[in-house]
């Protein structure tokens, strides 16, 4: 199977290689791909939307529709995912672990058992060996709030600089991962239930879709902002600049959701304990 | 020699992404383990969208944002001075949804294991042929 895998690669590998001969060169600005559609992008952006980073333009104007589609696609992801995996009734552990944190002492106790307060000193554990590291919590918890604060900025800013609903996400959502690697999974649940990771990924893909909707009910055609002008008191070119914004935002918002969804359910197998 | 080094300069990052992809194709027919298996594939979406985002260079452009006049000043725009914007945008959406189906798949192996407790795929196989 090895030998048979490796002869029909290298054999596909020579004809796609013979195949580019026929490709433009690199970097030709009269390449095929760069001189019909994309040439009425870059000059009519702004005019038709007064948005100077063309890809968000495309992204959530010229081919809003696809931008839909693909949020709706991650949105089923996240549904996929947690149905594949969430497991609600499973056993429940006889004895839960508790560590007490300043001494590192590690306390079984038995059903029945008085469990420790919330915000005490100890921390539930789910194995024996769960290391614990101060620096590592101190350093994450210090950094997330900037790394949030600049993901907002990418969505915000995605107007006028490289930027936009899918980056922004993606960085709000790994700010939660990264809280949940270097904490622990409960504690990440406590902040941000799978209930609100799900509530806001629909939300997402509903405010995307409703915008749409809103354009529709107000004469125009789906996702066709500029009929937004009279509701936000502007032209009908500055409306399509405020529309795309309202998409970003949902888009990011899905994003950030399904991310986190994902994680919440692939880290733990969908037990939702102390996961990685 | 001198036609092959024109044709070496000019094409090589098609051929670096070829590699790539049949790198992750390799990996999809031969490996054993289903999870190296989703691993070949994630490689070959990533060349994929290397190769489209190769595709939107041009010499001497720069990104795609429009230079504009903040006081209504006119500025010309020209299409040769800025990337094609077209494969950065279908490729910012298909670099999420490949973590997206990345995470589905992952589920699903988990799923394979929990029910075979074997991620090779030889042993899942002598399993179903026993039943």
């Amino acid at each position: 199977m090895k030998k048979t895998g490796l002869i029909m690669v290298i054999v596909t590998g020579i004809l796609l290689i013979a195949g580019t001969t026929e490709f433009p060169d690199w970097a030709d600005p009269n390449s095929p791909a760069s001189s019909h559609v994309s040439p009425y992008y870059i000059l009519k952006a702004i005019d038709d939307t007064a948005v100077p980073n063309v890809v968000s333009a495309v992204l959530a104007d010229y081919r809003g529709y696809d931008t839909m589609f693909e949020t709706a696609v991650i949105f089923a992801a996240g549904l996929a995912c947690f149905f594949l995996l969430r497991q609600f009734n499973r056993k429940r552990a006889k004895t839960k672990m508790y560590r007490h944190v300043p001494t590192g002492i590690i306390i079984d106790i038995d059903e029945g058992g008085k469990l420790p307060e919330e915000n005490s000193n100890f921390e539930r554990i789910d194995s024996q060996w769960t290391p614990y590291d101060l620096i590592i919590k101190t350093t994450c918890r210090i950094i997330i709030p900037f790394i949030q604060v600049f993901a907002l900025y990418v969505i915000i800013h995605g107007h006028h600089s490289p930027g936009g609903g899918f980056q922004g996400g993606v960085i709000l959502g790994a700010t939660i991962i990264l809280f949940a690697i270097s904490h622990d999974l409960r504690t990440t649940i406590k902040r941000l239930s799978e209930k609100m990771a799900s509530v806001f990924s629909s939300m997402g893909v509903f405010l995307f879709a409703a915008t749409g909707m809103l354009c529709l009910l107000l004469g125009s055609v789906y996702l066709d902002y500029s009929a937004l002008s009279d509701l936000l008191g502007t032209d009908p070119v500055m409306a399509r600049s405020h529309g795309i914004l309202i998409i970003e935002i949902g888009v990011g918002l899905s994003v950030m959701a399904v991310m986190i969804w994902l994680y919440y359910n692939l880290s733990s197998a969908g037990k939702h304990n102390e996961g990685l | 020699m001198e036609e092959i080094t024109a044709l070496l300069v000019s094409r090589y990052n098609y051929w670096a992404f070829i590699v790539l992809m049949m790198v992750g194709l390799y990996g999809m027919i031969a490996k054993n383990n289903l999870v190296k298996k989703i691993i070949g594939m994630n490689i070959f979406q990533t060349a994929i969208i290397l190769f489209y985002v190769s595709i939107g260079a041009k010499k001497d452009a720069t990104i795609p944002i429009i230079e504009h006049g903040h006081h209504g000043e006119e500025v010309v725009i020209k299409a040769v001075d800025y990337i094609n914007p077209l494969p950065h945008v279908l490729m910012l959406t298909a670099i999420v949804v490949s973590v997206a189906t990345l995470g589905v798949a992952l589920a699903l192996a988990i799923r394979v294991y929990r029910q075979y407790n074997t991620l090779e795929e030889n042993e899942i196989k002598s399993q179903l042929s026993e039943e």
